[in-house]
């Protein structure tokens, strides 16, 4: 069995896994992450993204072995020690970018690779960038309009409809 | 999924070797393979990984002035990284999502010739040469009818080379399900002529839409195509689009192309 030793919020971790134990898995089941969740586990839904070398990837669709020495950040790594959500998190939660919160970890995996390349994303760019981002209860908006917020911009004129 | 063994090697020629054993199989981003073994549609018993080959990785000029990416290069990575050829860029950066495009790469879209996909559209209308370990293969060689390439069992693509035309577009007609293509159509016009390349219509494939191509190249405008038929045998049938449907779609993605080139 391969070991694949990497890096996880911080945290470094060596693990003996299969060949086809998934990135998902060996976070979810042997590191008792749970907070990146599987939607579809075919590459479809971004319920699983999570940071690999600092670039967003499909949990799911992603061998743990192929992580060997890098750098993994999952939604659990995104609050401070003392529980202060980022930026992010705290303007999903005022902006109630989430509704049942299924997809959650995995929108604020991919905004948060979006605000690194792009810091003031337009409407459109965010939209564009979750494309392979589904939630099934928000429509969206509120969604957007959270990540326009972390983002220092104004939301008054993303649509309301 | 069905249990195999998984090997990293850092050299084309080390992959290349365990690739010889006919049970071996070569994993570049997975956005395809995983989904494949997942549904137990493969079975090998090893995995050779592509992704930590470093002579297979990046972008750059050559001496003949193509542009050359290495076989196991990101979406993303040529998205942002192939600014001598924004057409291809473009292209790149509009496949699946940006998950996919950090994975997926290149090589394995062409080995794996999905009707579908974006990137034969846009090396079969670039006339590019796909270079695997062991020959060179014009673009009008390599695609076979859907899922079928000219690449034998343990042969690997090393390396794609563009060369630059003068003008070039990308249309896609996106399936917004699966966020591939219904119709997508490359146009590039090069110094000696202009190609038209058209991906998800075609029950054979990607295949050039040569009397678009001749129209082109006596008139590369809008007008030169609105007097052209497509005719809808042999293309697909399913449940988002009729031959029809599709053949209309070619036509208006080609004058999109041409109008955005
Ligand atoms: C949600 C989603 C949306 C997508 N949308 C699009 C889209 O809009 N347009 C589009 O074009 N594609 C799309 N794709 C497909 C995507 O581009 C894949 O990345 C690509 O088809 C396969 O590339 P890969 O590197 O992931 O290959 P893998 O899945 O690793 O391999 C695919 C096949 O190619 C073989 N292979 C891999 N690399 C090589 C090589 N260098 N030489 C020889 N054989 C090799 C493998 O053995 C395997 O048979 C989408 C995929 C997903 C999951
Ligand atoms: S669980 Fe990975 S994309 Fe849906
Ligand atoms: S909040 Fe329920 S799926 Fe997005």
């Amino acid at each position: 069995m391969p070991t694949v030793t990497m890096v996880v919020n911080g945290q470094p971790v060596s693990q003996d896994v299969e060949a086809r134990t998934l990135l998902v898995d060996l976070l979810r089941n042997d590191l008792s992450l749970t907070g990146t969740h599987v939607g579809c586990d075919t590459s479809q839904c971004g319920a699983c993204v999570v940071h690999v070398n600092g670039d967003a990837v499909k949990a799911c669709t992603m061998f743990a072995f192929e992580a060997e020495g890098a750098e993994v950040a999952t939604i659990e790594g995104q609050a401070a020690a003392d529980g202060t959500l980022s930026n992010i998190q705290q303007a999903f939660q005022d902006h109630h970018g989430l509704q049942c919160g299924f997809c959650t970890p995995g929108m604020i995996m991919s905004a948060s690779a979006l605000l690194k390349d792009n810091p003031k994303p337009s409407e459109d760019e965010i939209r564009a960038y979750l494309e392979g981002n589904i939630c099934r209860c928000t429509g969206y908006h509120n969604i957007v309009k959270a990540i326009m917020a972390a983002s220092g911009q104004d939301i008054t004129a993303v649509a309301a409809e | 999924m069905y249990a195999f063994e998984i090997e990293r090697p850092s050299t084309i020629a080390d992959a290349v070797s365990v690739l010889q054993n006919e049970d071996a199989q070569a994993l570049s981003g997975g956005q395809t393979l995983i989904p494949t073994l997942k549904a137990r549609l493969a079975m090998p018993e090893t995995l050779i990984s592509l992704t930590g080959i470093p002579e297979m990785q990046g972008i750059c000029m050559n001496e003949a002035g193509q542009l050359c990416i290495g076989g196991a290069t990101t979406h993303a990575s040529v998205a942002t990284g192939a600014i001598q050829y924004p057409a291809l860029a473009q292209m790149a950066g509009h496949i699946g999502d940006p998950a996919v495009r950090n994975r997926g790469t290149i090589g394995g879209s062409l080995a794996n010739n999905d009707p579908a996909a974006c990137y034969p559209a846009a090396v079969l209308g670039s006339g590019a040469t796909i270079v695997t370990n062991t020959r060179e293969i014009a673009a009008d060689d390599y695609f076979q009818g859907m899922f079928e390439t000219v690449l034998e069992d343990g042969e690997i693509i090393t390396e794609v080379r563009f060369p630059l035309p003068k003008r070039a577009n990308y249309q896609k007609f996106q399936q917004p399900a699966s966020r591939f293509a219904l119709v997508g159509v490359f146009v590039a016009k090069h110094a000696d002529g202009v190609r038209v390349a058209v991906t998800g219509a075609s029950e054979e494939g990607v295949f050039r839409w040569t009397n678009a191509e001749l129209a082109l190249d006596a008139d590369f405008s809008t007008t030169a195509l609105s007097e052209l038929m497509v005719t809808a045998d042999g293309l697909l049938e399913d449940i988002h689009g009729s031959p029809e449907y599709r053949a209309n779609l070619i036509k208006v993605m080609a004058q999109q192309a041409v109008d955005a080139a």
